[in-house]
């Protein structure tokens, strides 16, 4: 009795695998599966980036690759373990091909091994965590964004360039406020009189402000992204300290903070790879398409993700629609061969651009819906590579 | 300079323990009177933190933004307590707090469907902006002290009420012994809706004032309700001088251990040390307060009941 059922599934599976080449090389669809924060209130990041990514298959004819996309968005809720969960479910239930998105670090962290673990490409638009620039470097993970490290230590190398020679430095208590200062201390040798890590979340920081005049420094180096560095600026400039000292900072005065800043941000100095304004053909198409469709000006976040899918799009035409050939996508990927944002770029070792950072500086901006934009002031590094990728051990 | 210095944070802490004090008020009147959990309290501060905002952006009036929250709150707090929280007298506070954490969530995404989920910020008046000065050079924000008087008045205000008025009476007897004041044939449900009422305008009054300090934002109020359970634990449940005590001794514990504790530490290990240690310690000074009242006087420092 069991003898004819076993001929049958064999039968079958032999069915199976003589079709199987078939039916790769009819793959007709491409399913993306992007995850991001879209509820509570860093969901303003995960708006930026989704609307990126549709703004990027508006201009790809919703084709990436020449394939019909499809892509499923899904939200980490700023959580690892959702992360996961999430991940699993696009690569089990939706079958996705290839993974693209997620902002936080710890995320990242948590999520690389699931979708590489099942064979899958991540192209990563935003977390820079150190580890997977360095030791934890993987074959199947891309990064269109930078290092955690790069954006603080170019603020750094233009600190000692323009000779600033005391630093009073404020940054949330958990990891990346202190990687971002462990990052500015690389190129910044001058004097650090204060370094002070708040706790994560606060919002009223008067008594830190109040801490900092009694210590009247030269100028003070900032890291609060989301509601924290809104809160800390219009802080510090309602205490009228906004023409005394300069006020320098990473990750914290961008598209996505500055309509609650509004004119509180004037003057305020970042370091970034990339800015709404600079000139860079597929950056002000991305822009002045971005700003017509949704009536505000993309983020740094965004463009990384607008950038995301572009890659994703060189790869897939370059193995001819046949999304399974993962060896040909990773070999077609790490040559960065479209338009990016940020221009011609190549990758490193480790799978993250080796890219050119700047000095931006808020200013006021008619020509931007908010009213106040970034504008690039000056090139602060070229072809800067992260301080990880020695660590890294792929040779390619 | 070290001296001014230090009064500047005072001033700090006391202005963020007013804030407390504020929240603390209604939750523990609530919480002693009514013998309820109301976690969605922060609700209710970002309610009064919305309406004002609104108004005012949408009069250009300060003071009616003002006003609006304030009557705003008052009326929704007493809504939620007809609609939803009548019925939850009699049962037990795990009920409650389900309850009120639905409350929470519901009024969280209302919000953020209303008004978005990004932070909104209400621009100060010209005669609110600006700072005074006080002795030794200290340049102190006309509005941060405008938040200290508000506050210190209001504390005045309900001493007055609660120690001197008829209301105040029943509110106090509701406080001791529930049974005995219905007993008497007093309209305790009637009480109970103004009690909340009034509780969630004390509430409403802190978050209109909060906007121009903190962030308006869905779930601003979940962020401060924590220190506000503490004040109350410290304090003593359904006092309102253990509020205001519990609410003071929290916001400049707090503020000065912010200030103070890490140069301290610097004095006594190294620096990199007291980096690290600094601001671990600063940011549970105030629960390590709370453990230490709770081991001495377990009921609270100014206990309502008992």
């Amino acid at each position: 009795m069991i003898k004819p059922l076993h001929s049958l599934a064999a039968g079958a599976l032999a069915a199976m695998l003589a079709f199987a080449p078939l039916a790769q090389a009819q793959q007709k669809s491409l399913k993306i599966g992007f995850i991001t924060t879209l509820s509570g209130p860093q969901g303003i990041i995960g708006k930026h980036m989704r609307d990126s990514v549709e703004l990027a298959l508006d201009h790809l004819g919703r084709k990436v690759g020449g394939l019909p996309t499809e892509v499923v968005y899904g939200d980490d809720q700023f959580k690892p373990d959702v992360g996961v969960q999430v991940a699993e479910q696009m690569l089990k239930r939706d079958q996705v091909d290839i993974m693209s998105g997620i902002i936080w670090s710890n995320v990242m962290m948590a999520t690389v091994p699931v979708v590489t673990g099942a064979g899958k490409i991540m192209v990563g638009t935003n977390a820079g965590a150190s580890p997977l620039a360095g030791a934890q470097c993987n074959e199947l993970y891309f990064s269109t964004s930078w290092n955690n490290d790069q954006s603080p230590e170019a603020m750094g190398k233009h600190l000692q360039d323009t000779g600033v020679q005391e630093l009073y430095v404020l940054a949330p208590n958990y990891q990346a406020g202190k990687d971002m200062v462990s990052g500015l201390k690389r190129f910044y040798k001058g004097k650090i009189v204060e370094e002070l890590y708040t706790k994560m979340g606060q919002l009223d920081y008067q008594a830190e402000i109040t801490a900092l005049r009694a210590k009247n420094p030269k100028a003070v180096f900032i890291f609060y992204p989301g509601g924290m560095g809104i809160q800390f600026i219009r802080q510090y400039v309602q205490a009228g300290l906004r023409d005394q000292i300069p006020l320098y900072s990473v990750f914290t005065v961008d598209e996505t903070t500055i309509p609650a800043l509004k004119d509180a941000a004037v003057g305020q100095f970042e370091a970034r790879f990339w800015s709404a304004d600079i000139k860079v053909p597929a950056s002000q198409k991305y822009v002045a398409d971005f700003r017509k469709k949704f009536g505000y000006t993309p983020s740094f976040y965004g463009a990384q993700s607008y950038d995301g899918i572009m890659l994703i799009d060189s790869a897939v035409r370059a193995v001819k629609g046949n999304v399974k050939d993962t060896k040909g996508m990773v070999a077609a990927m790490r040559k960065a061969n479209y338009k990016s944002i940020r221009g011609d770029y190549k990758f490193n070792n480790n799978h993250h651009p080796i890219q050119d950072f700047y000095l931006l500086k808020a200013v006021k901006d008619s020509k931007a819906p908010e009213g106040v934009a970034m504008h690039i002031e000056k090139k602060v590094f070229e072809d800067h590579k992260d301080a990880y990728h020695q660590d890294c051990k792929m040779k390619w | 300079m070290t001296f001014t210095l230090i009064f500047e944070q005072l001033l700090n802490g006391v202005q963020l323990g007013v804030m407390l004090f504020l929240l603390a008020a209604g939750l523990t009147l609530v919480l002693g009177i009514m013998n309820m959990v109301n976690l969605a309290h922060g609700s209710l501060y970002m309610i009064g933190a919305y309406f004002a905002i609104t108004v005012s952006q949408w009069s250009g009036s300060y003071l009616l933004g003002v006003l609006a929250g304030l009557v705003g709150t008052l009326l929704v707090g007493m809504a939620v307590e007809v609609v939803a929280l009548r019925t939850l007298y009699q049962r037990d506070h795990l009920d409650q707090v389900l309850v009120t954490f639905g409350l929470i969530l519901f009024f969280n995404e209302l919000v953020a469907i209303l008004f978005g989920r990004s932070a909104l910020f209400a621009s100060l008046p010209s005669y609110l902006q600006g700072h005074i000065e006080l002795f030794g050079g200290i340049r102190y924000p006309v509005y941060r002290a405008v938040v200290i008087a508000v506050g210190l008045l209001t504390a005045v205000l309900l001493w007055y009420v609660v120690t001197r008025t008829r209301l105040g009476m029943l509110i106090r007897a509701g406080a001791s012994n529930r049974t005995m004041v219905a007993a008497l044939g007093i309209n305790i449900r009637l009480l109970y809706t103004i009690v909340f009422g009034f509780g969630a305008a004390l509430a409403g009054l802190a978050g209109l004032m909060a906007g121009q300090i903190y962030t308006v934002q869905p779930g601003m109020g979940e962020l401060i309700l924590i220190q506000v359970f503490v004040v109350i634990v410290i304090g003593g449940i359904g006092s309102i001088r253990g509020a205001l005590v519990g609410a003071l001794i929290v916001g400049i514990v707090d503020t000065m251990g912010r200030a103070f504790l890490k140069p301290l530490l610097e004095t006594l290990i190294s620096p990199a040390a007291a980096n690290t240690a600094g601001p671990a310690l600063a940011s549970m000074l105030v629960y390590l307060l709370m453990a230490l009242v709770l081991a001495l006087r377990p009921a609270g420092l100014f206990a309502a009941r008992g």
